[in-house]
């Protein structure tokens, strides 16, 4: 199992007021996606835990599109990764973001 | 212990206690009532013939009251694996056993499980596992499953497995696992006779399943107890 | 926004079946998944950990009457009782003896014990099974959801024989042993895994409906599931000597009766049914009318 963690400034706070959401499932070639506005409206963190080792190359820049499109200011960002696409991580994230938005 | 040497240290004055293709059932004089004792014997799988039959003796000495307690006493295999008893329905009759001694239970008549040899999966859960009491003898081994298919299905080395074994009690097979992780609640001296031990059990029977709470404090199941108390909790306030 | 109750059970996750489950917004999780009350044991086989490993459980209304609810993920690990996974369960049958819901809902979806937490797991099952004899001695209903694609095997086979009623779909099955286990231990003569009409006949909802090992058969929706449950509450046996009388009387004239075939359609046959060939293939509608016309297959025996 490999740990990685991102920190990210945000130009603004995401949309909405829900507290918390939760998508996805651990399945292989699937992740759960946990969010909760929990942090200062500019800030973002996303941590992962993943079996697959060394791709924390593709995890920072997966992540840091995500955060560019969807400017998640403000969320705390929890991923169990069971093996999952870099596109299916991507969807996983802006549904994610899209439940927070309400 | 075999189960002849089990019956004739429990039952010092005989007994009328027979086995018939691997059942066990019957009973004996025990304290100043009667002891009934179903079981299974010489690794036989639980098939949905064996189940009916030991849960028609349950439900016969629930009918006959009294408070006459139940000893289980098992040395079985697995749930017998095959298409007809599928077919016909095999949950139904383990679940049904599991039911009639969780009720005998419940209506006064105090149930002991004892596993004196091997026992595994749905014949374990219908049986031994549904006495309000589960005990062992030296040499008893129950498992969920062997470690070589936990390697098959888990794909990991059986190597690698029996290393990890050693200090995770919660995967592993064997008796000294299932003390740890709270469904055994203790190993009898088979150097003293059974009797006295299994009166000393009855009298001692906890209210409430305590299996959680001795799976904590001896480590085997480190949260269960905790987690179960949580919800409890939450639910109490929702 | 399309309608929930419309979505297959089938294909739902654990979550989505409770939101159309419940009465809408009405579902209040208990440990829920911010907590992350994870596996401590996955991790040392390097296995992905779910927040809620498997097991969501939480209070709701059906239908305005206050239940307590219970979903298996089977995506994740199988639907398999691991140690959180199982005392979630366990915790909210004690919830129940105390709160007295108007049900207990389990939404099974199981492949059985979690190998990796083998002894956990057993021992879970264990205390579900006590714990669901107390709540039903108690007077609550604890009803079985059966229709999830990891089915509703091993010691899940033996809760849901210990409910007090079960609905289940064309897509659940419910056996102690799976096809795979007893192809793997026994051989494909005795078991072909692969021959997927032989596990619907011996195992699946139509099956398990016409021999009295469940007693609704249901449309694969969230709806048809909800309906189900709100009308088998209402026809609940209760757990006492007479039940399990007629249920030992049952089991026995089961074996009587069908010891000696070899297929489901066999059975079938010798309930009365025409063409059993053509049960596999039927529409709910169709099946429920052959219930009807066979009559017998409704017991409180349970």
């Amino acid at each position: 199992m490999e740990k990685l963690t991102f920190r990210h400034t945000t130009k603004a706070p995401l949309a909405g007021a829900k507290a918390q959401a939760i998508t996805g499932v651990v399945a292989s070639g699937n992740l759960e996606v946990l969010l909760e506005r929990t942090l200062a409206p500019d800030a973002c963190t996303v941590e992962i835990e993943t079996p697959i080792n060394g791709y924390g190359d593709v995890w920072e820049a997966v992540v840091a599109d995500f955060v560019a499109r969807a400017q998640p200011g403000g969320i705390r960002i929890t991923v169990n990764d069971g093996g999952a696409r870099p596109d299916t991580v991507s969807l996983r994230l802006l549904q994610g973001a899209r439940l927070m938005e309400v | 212990m075999t189960l002849a040497e089990i019956l004739a240290s429990l039952f010092p004055d005989g007994h009328a206690v027979s086995v018939a293709d691997g059942l066990v059932s019957g009973d004996g004089p025990f304290g100043t009532g009667r002891l009934a004792v179903i079981g299974i014997d010489a690794n036989t799988p639980l098939g949905v013939e064996g189940a009916a039959r030991l849960s028609r003796h349950v439900l016969d000495v629930l009918r006959r009251g009294g408070g006459t307690p139940i000893l289980v006493a098992i040395d079985s295999d697995s749930q017998r694996m095959s298409r007809r008893d599928e077919l016909l329905g095999l949950n139904e009759y383990l679940a049904h056993l599991a039911k009639a001694l969780l009720l005998a239970d419940a209506s006064g008549h105090p149930t002991v499980g004892l596993v004196y040899g091997h026992t595994a999966a749905g014949a374990f859960i219908a049986t031994a596992l549904a006495t309000r009491v589960l005990v062992g003898l030296p040499g008893a081994h129950p498992s969920v499953m062997d470690l070589p298919s936990v390697a098959r299905v888990t794909k990991l080395p059986l190597e690698r497995l029996e290393a990890m074994a050693k200090d995770t009690p919660v995967f592993a097979p064997g008796l000294d696992n299932m003390v740890q992780t709270g469904a055994v609640q203790a190993v009898l001296d088979p150097g003293q006779p059974l009797g006295p031990q299994i009166t000393a059990l009855i009298d001692a029977m906890p209210e409430s399943d305590t299996r959680d709470a001795l799976g904590r404090s001896r480590a085997g199941r480190p949260v269960a107890q905790e987690i179960a108390a949580q919800v409890v909790r939450d639910a109490s306030l929702a | 926004m399309t309608d929930p109750g419309a979505a297959s059970w089938y294909e739902a996750s654990a979550r989505a079946r409770l939101d159309g489950l419940l009465d809408a917004g009405t579902f209040r999780e208990f440990i829920g998944p911010e907590q992350r009350r994870m596996s401590p044991h996955l991790p040392l086989f390097d296995l992905p950990r779910a927040f809620d490993d498997g097991m969501i459980v939480g209070a709701g209304r059906l239908d305005g009457q206050a239940v307590l609810v219970a979903a298996q993920e089977g995506r994740f690990m199988g639907g398999a009782f691991g140690e959180v996974h199982g005392a979630k369960l366990v915790g909210l049958l004690r919830a129940a003896l105390a709160r007295k819901p108007a049900a207990v809902l389990i939404l099974f979806d199981t492949g059985g014990v979690r190998l990796q937490e083998a002894n956990a797991g057993e021992t879970a099952i264990a205390e579900v099974m006590r714990a669901i004899a107390q709540v039903r001695a108690a007077g609550v209903p604890v009803i079985g959801l059966i229709g999830g694609r990891a089915g509703c095997y091993g010691g899940g086979g033996l809760i849901a024989g210990t409910c007090s009623r079960l609905a289940v779909s064309e897509g659940g099955r419910i056996s102690v042993s799976g096809p795979e286990v007893i192809e793997t231990n026994k051989g494909a003569e005795e078991f072909d895994s692969r021959d997927r009409a032989l596990v619907w006949r011996t195992m699946g909802g139509k099956h398990r409906r016409l021999t009295g090992g469940a007693d609704a058969f249901v449309d694969d929706t969230v709806a048809a599931f909800r309906a189900a449950a709100l009308r088998l509450i209402g026809t609940a046996p209760a757990f006492d000597l007479a039940t399990l009388e007629a249920e030992q009387a049952r089991l026995e004239t089961r074996i009587a009766r069908f010891g000696d075939c070899r297929d489901g359609t066999e059975i079938w046959a010798r309930l009365g049914a025409n063409d059993p060939a053509a049960i596999p293939a039927m529409t709910t509608a169709e099946f429920d009318a052959l219930l009807t016309q066979l009559g017998e297959t409704t017991h409180d025996a349970r």
